[in-house]
C-alpha cells in the first residue's frame, strides 16, 4: 500500500480483521476495489469460501482462537445467491448465532456483517475501513486472548 | 396407580409381542433417584417404577445401537420427554410406528421441583400411543420460560462480566463430553468433536477448547433443544448450560415463532428460510 494508508493511532496497535467471503460476489467485490485501486487498510485477510452457507460459524470461533480481533462475514445480496438460497440460510443461522454470543459475553461489535455484491468494490473498501476504524477505537480483544492463552486449570 | 397401570401395560405389550423391550425408569433404593431399566422379560415389569423421581429424559436411548438391536421399544416418556420424539421423527432418525410411546400424566418431577416444570404447558403427552393417568394442564406463563437466563442477563449485563462468568465456568469443564452424551438430540454417528483430520475442535481441555466445545454443542441445538435440561444435570462440575441452550431457543422463538417439539407441524428453523427473516444486523 502506498504511503496514504492509516497510520496507527498512537498506541501502534494494529488490529487483525479475518473476512470470511462468497467467492461470488464479496470477493469479486474486493478484486473490483483492487482493480480501481482504491484504497483500504490492510489490516483485513480475507479468506474466500464458495458461499455465506458454507461459513460454518466454527470458522469465525477458529477466528477468534487465532487472535483476529474482529470478524468479518459477507455474501451476496439477497435474491443474488449463486447457489439460490444459500445466504437466506446463513442469515438465519447468524441471527441465532448472534444469540449464544451474546449470552457468553463475546463483544458483538467485532464480529461484523454484510452484503457487498461484485459491483460494490466501494462499499467494500469503506466497508473495511470502517470496521478497521471501529475495531481500532475498542482496541485488541484481550479478553478472547485470556481464553487462548490459558493453561489447563 | 400410574405405577401399576404402567406396569399391568408394559406386561401385555411384552407378552403379546407387541414390542421386545420397555424403556422405563427404576428405583433400587426408595428415594434414590431412578435411573433407566430396560425390560424385555414380561416377569420383571415390577422393577418399573413411576414417581416424582423419574426425571431423565429417555428418549436419548432410541439412538443407541445396542437398544435399536433389541427389537422395538416401548418408552416411557413425559410430556416433555414426547418434544423429543417430535423433532426426532422430523429430523427421520425415527419412525413414529416402530416405537411405542408410553405417556405419562405428570405434574412436574425432582425434588425440588425441576425449574423446567414451572411453565411445563404439556403434562398430558399428545402423542402417545397410550396415555396413562390425568391431570389438566395448568395456565402457563410464557414469560417465565427464560427466567434463569433473564436472570442471568440481569446479573451480568454487559459483555465483559458475561464473559468472565463464562471463564470461571467453562475453567471447571473436564470435557467429559456427558452433556453430549446425555443429550437425546445429538445422535451423529460421527461428532465433530471426535474429528481430528483435521481437528475441528480444539481438543484440549483448555479454556480455549473449552469455550469452542462449549459454542458448538449449543449452537448444534439451535432451534433443536427442547430445554429437557439433561446436560446441565448429567454436569459433572455442575456448568449452567441451560444458559446456552435457553437463548437459542428464545431467539428461534422471538425470530421463528418456533419452539422446538411443540407443533409437530411447524417447519424446522435451521435448514428452511424465509425472505422476511430480519437483517438489521446487517450491513
Amino acid at each position: 500500500m502506498s504511503e496514504t494508508t492509516e497510520k496507527p493511532a498512537g498506541n501502534g496497535f494494529e488490529p487483525r480483521i479475518i473476512a470470511f467471503v462468497c467467492n461470488w460476489c464479496t470477493y469479486l467485490g474486493a478484486d473490483l476495489a483492487g482493480t480501481n485501486r482504491l484504497e483500504y487498510p490492510s489490516n483485513v485477510r480475507i479468506i474466500r469460501l464458495p458461499c455465506t452457507g458454507r461459513i460454518d460459524f466454527n470458522l469465525v470461533v477458529k477466528a477468534l482462537e487465532v487472535g483476529a480481533d474482529a470478524v468479518i462475514v459477507s455474501g451476496c445480496h439477497p435474491g443474488d445467491c449463486h447457489y439460490t438460497a444459500g445466504n437466506y440460510h446463513a442469515r438465519r443461522r447468524w441471527m441465532l448465532f448472534r444469540e449464544v454470543l451474546e449470552t457468553l459475553g463475546v463483544d458483538l461489535h467485532r464480529i461484523h456483517f454484510a452484503w457487498i455484491s461484485a459491483a460494490e468494490g466501494k462499499k467494500w473498501a469503506q466497508f473495511v475501513a470502517d470496521v478497521t476504524a471501529q475495531t481500532r477505537e475498542l482496541g485488541p480483544y484481550n479478553e478472547y486472548r485470556q481464553i487462548i492463552e490459558a493453561e489447563v486449570s | 396407580m400410574q405405577q401399576q397401570e404402567l406396569r399391568q401395560l408394559a406386561r401385555k405389550l411384552l407378552e403379546e409381542g407387541t414390542v421386545k423391550v420397555v424403556i422405563g425408569y427404576g428405583q433400587p433404593v426408595a428415594g434414590a433417584p431412578a435411573f433407566p431399566v430396560f425390560i424385555t422379560d414380561p416377569a420383571k415389569v415390577d422393577t418399573l417404577v413411576w414417581n416424582e423421581q423419574c426425571f431423565h429424559n429417555l428418549t436419548g436411548y432410541l439412538k443407541r445401537k445396542e437398544i435399536r438391536a433389541l427389537g422395538k421399544p416401548a418408552i416411557v416418556v413425559k410430556g416433555c420427554d414426547e418434544r423429543t420424539l417430535v423433532m426426532l421423527e422430523k429430523e427421520s432418525q425415527i419412525v413414529r410406528s416402530d416405537i411405542y410411546v408410553i405417556g405419562m400424566a405428570c405434574s412436574g418431577v425432582g425434588e425440588p421441583q425441576a425449574a423446567k416444570c414451572a411453565c411445563c404447558e404439556v403434562h398430558m403427552p399428545r402423542l402417545a400411543d397410550s396415555v396413562i393417568g390425568q391431570v389438566d394442564n395448568p395456565p402457563v406463563d410464557a414469560s417465565a420460560r427464560y427466567a434463569v437466563l433473564d436472570e442471568f442477563l440481569s446479573a451480568y449485563p454487559t459483555p465483559a462480566a458475561r464473559m468472565a462468568y463464562w471463564q470461571e465456568e467453562l475453567g471447571r469443564c473436564v470435557k467429559c463430553y456427558a452433556c453430549r452424551q446425555i443429550c437425546p438430540l445429538c445422535y451423529c454417528e460421527r461428532c465433530i468433536f471426535d474429528k481430528n483430520r483435521p481437528t475441528c475442535v480444539d481438543t484440549s481441555p483448555t479454556l480455549k477448547g473449552n469455550f469452542g466445545y462449549h459454542i458448538t454443542r449449543a449452537f448444534h441445538l439451535a432451534a433443536r433443544c427442547i430445554e429437557c435440561e439433561e446436560c446441565t444435570r448429567a454436569c459433572p462440575v455442575g456448568i449452567d448450560l441451560r444458559l446456552l441452550n435457553q437463548s437459542l431457543s428464545r431467539g428461534a422463538e422471538e425470530h421463528f415463532g418456533f419452539r422446538a417439539g411443540v407443533d409437530p407441524e411447524a417447519e424446522l428453523v435451521v435448514g428452511s428460510y424465509s425472505l422476511k427473516d430480519r437483517e438489521d444486523f446487517i450491513q
